[in-house]
């Protein structure tokens, strides 16, 4: 039986763990970046934070995803076996990417057009949302693309820690030796990265539009 | 003629503690067009800063309308104030018409009140409102840019206009015919301006007065007619520039 039999016979099971692993990514996407954007922005307020907040954040991405699974059982409230434990795993993930854009796309704004904001009686709220973001959100949106397509790969072993996710498929292949299921889980997650890598460009493109030519 | 602007024995230290501006008092008086003349690293932009608060003094006072400059609110003080730099500054995802309406906008003017006064600035600096009023910052020349920051400064009609190196940027050609033209507005309008430039000729051609500033301190201020007669090394060094 070849991978693509195996997947239409177990259809309903491989739709299943696709839909479980879409929902882990999107719910710790999303709360990564309620909490790294405002994170960010506040950095580029702050500058002192920058440097404790972006070493934190890559000490995390420096941990081996398996491990840090296995770190967070122990702990009370976000620990545990769970969905909870691997949506706490791949937001801490996809903070680095979303912190360090927003930073730098604020950071980045032409020094120029920020000086002339508030020269003309701008208040820091004023610059903030009619400039400093719009002009950022390319590169803010760059960082969330990475954090999601991250987000993906890492969340199949979530099933490591009871979570579920295509990564059940894999974790079962390889104990096994079935390298059927281990490409049942593989290659939709594979796809899934690429197809939210493109949603996620082309919704970039019609948020931009016209101004970020 | 009443005094708009007024210096007194202003001192400005930048945080590393360096003493950029140093003892300057100095008073513009009404629809003046003061022309601070002096080399780069001199103190200018420096005073431009205090002015709209940008930067506060660490010593001395500043009084704008005749109220210390730290009783005005900086924000309030700041849409009374145009201000022009020589990046210009535009807002690049803003078209023409919103960077020159932006602060009749935030004091949040009716939008065909915006719109209308938008259009009269755009005549003003000889752009065709219904060519450039769609464009963005990077679809413009530089002189036309320079002409939209120019109509942005103007918007809200600010009593105050100031003015750091605007043209610096510009090719010569360009630069002379907005010099005349930015002459000529000033005749009309009748605002009162300090125009920041290290070009000597620029000075003689804008100023009703100029000051010559070297390494932080004001060393004159006097009729652009004796300028050339002022006994300063760094006044003859500038006179010499002009042969």
């Amino acid at each position: 039986m070849t991978v693509l039999q195996f997947m239409l016979s177990n259809f309903s099971e491989v739709l299943r763990l696709t839909l479980e692993h879409v929902g882990l990514v999107a719910v710790s996407t999303i709360i990564a970046i309620v909490i790294g954007v405002p994170l960010g922005i506040v950095m580029t307020r702050r500058p002192a934070l920058s440097k404790p907040v972006i070493t934190f954040a890559n000490v995390i991405q420096t941990v081996p995803s398996l491990a840090l699974f296995g770190f967070l059982i122990p702990i009370p409230v976000v620990g545990g076996i769970g969905a909870r434990t691997a949506i706490v795993a791949l937001l801490l993930y996809s903070l680095l990417p979303i912190i360090r854009n927003t930073f730098t796309g604020i950071s980045g704004v032409d020094p120029a057009v920020r000086e002339a904001g508030r020269g003309m009686g701008m208040t820091d709220a004023q610059l903030l949302w009619q400039v400093e973001l719009p002009l950022a959100m390319g590169v803010i949106f760059a960082g969330i693309r990475v954090a999601t397509v991250v987000a993906v790969g890492v969340a199949t072993i979530a099933a490591a820690v009871g979570a579920g996710g295509l990564g059940m498929f894999i974790f079962r292949g390889v104990s096994m030796l079935d390298n059927r299921l281990i490409l049942a889980g593989a290659i939709p997650a594979a796809l899934l990265a690429l197809v939210a890598d493109f949603g996620l460009g082309a919704i970039e493109k019609r948020l931009l539009g016209e101004a970020s030519k | 003629m009443k005094n708009i602007i007024e210096f007194n024995n202003v001192e400005y230290r930048a945080s590393s503690g360096r003493v950029l501006l140093n003892n300057v008092s100095l008073s513009i008086g009404e629809g003046e067009m003061l022309v601070l003349l002096g080399r780069s690293g001199s103190g200018k932009t420096t005073t431009l800063k205090l002015v709209n608060r940008l930067l506060e003094p660490s010593k001395g006072e500043i009084a704008i309308e005749g109220k210390n400059s730290r009783e005005w609110d900086p924000i309030h003080l700041r849409r009374r104030i145009g201000y022009v730099i020589q990046d210009v500054g535009l807002f690049p995802h803003f078209t023409v018409e919103r960077n020159v309406g932006l602060v009749p906008s935030l004091e949040e003017w009716a939008p065909e009140r915006v719109s209308a006064r938008v259009r009269q600035m755009l005549e003003l600096v000889g752009l065709d409102p219904a060519v450039f009023g769609k464009r963005y910052p990077r679809e413009l020349s530089g002189g036309q840019r320079q002409r939209v920051g120019v109509a942005r400064a103007l918007a809200a009609n600010p009593p105050i206009l100031l003015l750091d190196e605007p043209f610096g940027a510009l090719d010569p050609i360009t630069r002379s015919e907005i010099q005349q033209e930015f002459r000529s507005l000033h005749r009309q309008l009748r605002k009162t301006m300090i125009f920041v430039t290290h070009d000597i000729r620029e000075a003689f051609l804008l100023g009703t007065r100029i000051g010559l500033m070297k390494e932080g301190e004001l060393i004159a201020v006097v009729d652009p007619s004796e300028f050339t007669r002022l006994d300063h090394p760094e006044a003859r060094a500038f006179s010499r520039s002009l042969q």
